[in-house]
């Protein structure tokens, strides 16, 4: 690999060490260059709309598949047993369920009065199927396949679910033509500010590794002066976030506690959504409003 | 010429696995590290400069797709590809022992620098959890699948040799 004995005819070749400078400066460059601006995105978001969104499509629907089968195979054993036991469970159900659905259309009723049906169905959205996920393991940030050809732009939120179930998933973080990069709420980077639904206290949850083991998040910052909170209590997304829109479900309380400096409270967040089994996700076409400067 | 876009097919093919198939297959959110092996197996087959353009590239396409600033993992994979390339002088194809080494400690080191970067820095301090829960499994992953995924680059190198040779 000498650069002085060389056969004639070739072209000059850079030694390695040159060129891992040069590519050094060029990475430092563009990470200094990544925080104040975004230059970079556009074309190359453009870039990979073309090389690899189709590929992931056509792979992720054949890894989706797969990965049922897989289950299923696990599973086979044990539904077997259970199939036993829940044929007897079926004919006491059938039973119940004649008196349930009674109650069924009372709580129909019900709940249109409360407009709980249709907590955010005053927002346009757009459903987005999960292509890709994070290649790494230390963040969950996944991406879809709906981009700027579908009206999605930077900071549109995303949640799962619909109706009364739906819950906050993340947000858009950055778009290319056909896909989308979304940043979850569990994800270890990720701040929400959100507050309680029933006290209206500001709270501040933020995605955690560590914690993301037990199926849970962090909160913190809960000021609750009145000790109101408790757990199993609503988290929804706060008026006063500039990036998400306010009311929709984030989770569930689980612990609180007091923190050291014995004013503010934190603890753990069960999340609605089901991070575990995500595969299609809406996009709310709304971005929150904010104040032009 | 060929040899460019070999790896180009290459890069892209650990890409697409890693970040849908493996996915659909990680076990406990756990995947392997594809790109790692590919960069690290490069380095040491054909020397320190193939090795960091490798890298460099391996890290952008992750940068693009999840990073939180371009560059990071360029950079990292990057240095991982130049300092395994410094071992080409002492490879060689019929060892399995060195190459399953280097993957190793290449993926741990991985591991570490993302750790120290993205989390040390931001306060998070419990490193044995993560440690345990993210490096390690991720690591042992690797592992498993580099058995299958190195011959397969071995293969291809070996074949792409024969071929150059035959055309000089």
């Amino acid at each position: 690999m000498s650069p002085i004995i060389k056969p004639k005819g070739e072209s000059f070749s850079l030694p390695g060490k040159y060129l891992l400078f040069i590519l050094t400066v060029l990475c430092t460059v563009m990470m200094l260059m990544t925080f104040s601006t975004d230059i970079f995105n556009r074309p190359l978001n453009t870039l990979m709309a073309y090389v690899v969104v189709p590929f992931q499509r056509g792979i992720s629907s054949v890894g989706g598949w797969l990965s049922t089968r897989s289950e299923e195979l696990a599973q086979i054993r044990v539904l077997l047993d259970e199939n036993e036991a829940l044929r007897q469970q079926v004919n006491e159900l059938i039973l119940e369920n004649t008196r349930l659905q009674q109650d069924r259309y009372e709580l129909n009723t019900l709940r249109e009065l409360y407009k709980l049906d249709g907590q955010y169905a005053e927002y346009e959205k757009v459903g987005a199927r999960i292509i890709a996920r994070d290649s790494g393991n230390w963040y969950h940030t996944f991406t879809i396949d709906k981009g700027i050809e579908d009206g999605l732009e930077v900071d549109m939120n995303v949640i799962a679910g619909s109706g009364s179930e739906g819950g906050l998933v993340g947000r858009v973080v950055s778009v290319g033509p056909n896909w989308a990069k979304v940043v979850s709420i569990i994800s270890d980077n990720s701040n929400v500010s959100g507050q309680m639904l029933a006290t209206g206290d500001k709270l501040i949850v933020s995605g955690d590794l560590e914690m993301m083991q037990n199926g849970q998040i962090r909160f913190s910052q809960l000021l609750d002066s009145a000790g109101a909170v408790v757990s199993g209590d609503k988290i929804v997304t706060s008026d006063i976030s500039d990036k998400y829109l306010p009311g929709i479900l984030i989770g569930y309380i689980g612990d609180i506690n007091l923190d050291s400096n014995k004013l503010t409270k934190s603890g753990s967040v069960t999340p609605a959504v089901d991070f575990e089994h995500l595969d299609e996700v809406l996009v709310i076409l709304t971005l929150k409003q904010t104040v032009e400067e | 010429m060929r040899r460019k876009l070999v790896i180009a097919i290459l890069i892209l093919f650990c890409f697409l696995l890693q970040s849908t198939f493996f996915q659909s297959l990680s076990f406990n959110g756990i995947s392997p590290n594809l790109l790692i092996v590919l960069t690290a197996a490069c380095g040491f087959m054909r020397g320190e400069k193939e090795g960091l353009v490798i890298g460099f590239f391996c890290g952008l396409i992750c940068d693009i797709f999840y990073g939180d600033v371009i560059g990071f993992y360029a950079l990292v994979n990057m240095y991982i590809g130049y300092l395994n390339g410094k071992f080409s002088g002492v490879f060689y194809p019929e060892d399995i022992k060195l190459p399953m080494g280097l993957i190793i400690v290449s993926d741990l080191s991985y591991g570490l620098i993302c750790y120290v970067f993205l989390f040390l820095l931001r306060g998070k301090l419990h490193f044995p959890y993560y440690f345990i829960h993210i490096i390690l499994p991720e690591m042992v992953y690797t592992t498993v699948i580099t058995l299958f995924l190195y011959p397969l680059i071995l293969w291809i190198n070996t074949r792409l040799e024969k071929v150059e040779k035959r055309g000089a």
